[in-house]
């Protein structure tokens, strides 16, 4: 099993949703970050006074999938979420050890 | 006893522009915690309804004499405590309405502090220094003016209060901040300025918004008479001077900075109405809207000023507006006024007149606003300590918070839902603020 972690624009988290769901991913988890990476924030004024913002705010979901299905979670996250331009995100895979069902206890494949 | 109409539509037209007056409470208030933090929003409500009470009481016990009581050396009044007397007095209209419209005035005055100290201010120090500005510091400078003391007797004039109402309310103010320092985060270790963003500039704008409709009341009711056609022309310079004002800032900021600012364009239509309350009885309406206009302006630079080379943290820009613009505007009497202005010929003494009324205003109210803050510094302290500034005066003050379960907090253990996708874009930049990013189309 893997997790499979991506960061990407947070108006993209519809699109990928839907992709998501429509490669059969039932479970997710999303959480507003903010962060920073090749994307640069541009300079402000307030009141007259510059400042840069150089944290920007990003989603993060995360997955967990059988690693056969984590290739095709990839593509359909990759094809929903970019846009071309610098800042769509990164994707981060890492190995899961266990997943236990809260409810029912179970484990492995048929807790995910 | 016979009916006078004049006397009863002059009395009916005072009070109705005494409860606009105090309508321009929550106008002050909505701008006040509109442009704090979330965390601090429930302190600066209470001061602002604390104030109007506050005013209203110490104008009643002692601000009312010192400013309308029988003249002593032309520096203070020193009778009617308590009103007693007062129906002796003649106002050309009941006495009491007098009183009531001269009330809202004194607590409007003193709440132009709160604005400027918020966020991180001791509640009891603002409060006791509140009773100070409306029984004592304001009524002196009123007695001066309005009370028949030595700058009325010198020619001076100030309709409305651009120096007697706004800039007493800004002197004190800028002490006051002077004296507390900056909130915590405000400059960088390099002395540069960290914005730290209003929490709602919705609020902001509908406070400047009813501020503005209170003004008609505050300029208009000032008159004292509702039968007199100069009222309508005070209103309608009024209503150009705020105009100038806003959009003057807004234009200036905009060119200035590459975008127009709106917490300028708020602002300024504030200082544009400050920069016009002095003559709004003896400007033409293109006098008007210049002086608001150039107010406007002056009020960017002023916040500017402030910032970056006194150094003084202003929460709300009440001491730009009401100090800064309260001083152009009492100038604009001397240049703009169509009978003894510079720009009508009038030549330099009224100018001369206006200048040594702000000098003197800027004395005394330093001054007094000194040594009462040290007293107060001396037996409760001023300001809260750094861990209260940190969690938000609201629960260090108060043991609440404003907004309850809407979630907009930075109280550490939020929880915000990622549901509402539109709440995605917001950043959080260390003090809970927002802002649109670079390549960001923000969803709302």
């Amino acid at each position: 099993m893997k997790k499979i972690e991506a960061v990407i624009r947070p108006e993209r988290i519809d699109k990928v949703k839907d992709a998501l769901s429509a490669v059969g991913v039932r479970g997710l988890t999303v959480t507003e970050v903010i962060g920073s990476g090749n994307q640069k924030g541009k300079p402000h004024t307030y009141r007259g006074t510059e400042y840069s913002l150089d944290l920007l705010p990003k989603i993060r979901i995360e997955v967990i999938a059988a690693d056969s299905d984590v290739e095709r979670i990839v593509d359909a996250l990759c094809k929903a979420a970019a846009t071309g331009e610098v800042g769509d995100g990164k994707i981060f895979i890492s190995p899961i050890e266990e997943v236990i069902r809260v409810r029912t206890k179970e484990r492995g494949a048929a807790a995910v | 006893m016979e009916l006078d109409l004049g006397v009863a539509v002059s009395t009916l037209w005072v009070l109705i522009a005494a409860f606009m007056v105090f309508l321009m409470h929550s106008g002050f208030a909505m701008v006040e915690s509109g442009f704090a933090r979330t965390k601090n929003v429930v302190n600066v409500l209470a001061k602002n309804l604390a104030t109007v009470s506050i005013g209203t009481i110490a104008f009643f016990l002692a601000g009312f004499a010192l400013m309308f009581g029988a003249d002593f050396g032309g520096f203070v009044g020193t009778s009617g405590f308590l009103l007693s007397g007062l129906e002796e007095m003649d106002f050309g209209i009941p006495s009491m309405a007098f009183w009531v419209f001269q009330a809202m005035f004194a607590a409007t005055c003193a709440t132009i502090v709160s604005g400027a100290v918020a966020e991180r201010v001791r509640l009891v120090a603002y409060l006791i220094f509140a009773v100070a500005m409306a029984a004592i510091i304001y009524p002196v400078v009123g007695h001066w003016v309005w009370g028949g003391g030595w700058l009325s007797e010198l020619g001076f004039h100030d309709f409305a209060g651009s120096t007697v109402v706004h800039s007493v309310g800004a002197w004190g103010a800028l002490v006051f901040a002077a004296l507390l320092g900056p909130r915590i985060g405000k400059y960088r270790t390099d002395g540069t300025v960290q914005p730290i963003f209003a929490h709602s500039l919705p609020l902001g704008a509908l406070g400047v918004f009813i501020l503005w409709f209170g003004w008609f009341g505050f300029n208009g009711g000032s008159t004292l008479d509702g039968t007199t056609p100069a009222l309508a022309e005070i209103i309608a310079v009024t209503a150009l001077g705020g105009a100038g004002g806003g959009l003057g800032a807004m234009v200036f900021s905009w060119i200035r900075h590459g975008h127009s600012d709106l917490s300028f364009g708020l602002n300024g239509v504030l200082g544009g109405l400050v920069g016009i309350t002095a003559g709004a009885d003896v400007l033409s309406l293109a006098g008007g809207l210049a002086a608001g206009l150039i107010a406007g302006a002056l009020l960017v630079l002023a916040v500017e000023f402030l910032d970056k080379v006194l150094k003084v943290d202003d929460v709300v820009g009440a001491v730009p507006v009401h100090g800064f613009c309260g001083v152009w505007g009492t100038l604009a009497v001397g240049l703009f006024a169509t009978d003894g202005g510079l720009f009508y010929g009038g030549g330099l003494s009224l100018l001369g007149v206006q200048a040594i009324g702000i000098v003197a205003t800027f004395a005394w109210v330093g001054a007094a606003s000194l040594v009462a803050l040290l007293i107060i510094k001396a037996i409760v302290g001023l300001r809260v300590s750094e861990e209260e500034e940190i969690q938000g005066l609201d629960l260090a003050e108060h043991g609440m918070i404003a907004y309850g379960d809407f979630m907009l907090h930075n109280l550490g253990d939020f929880r915000r839902s990622v549901n509402t996708h539109a709440t995605a874009a917001r950043v959080l930049n260390g003090n809970g603020s927002r802002a649109k990013l670079e390549g960001e189309s923000v969803i709302s």
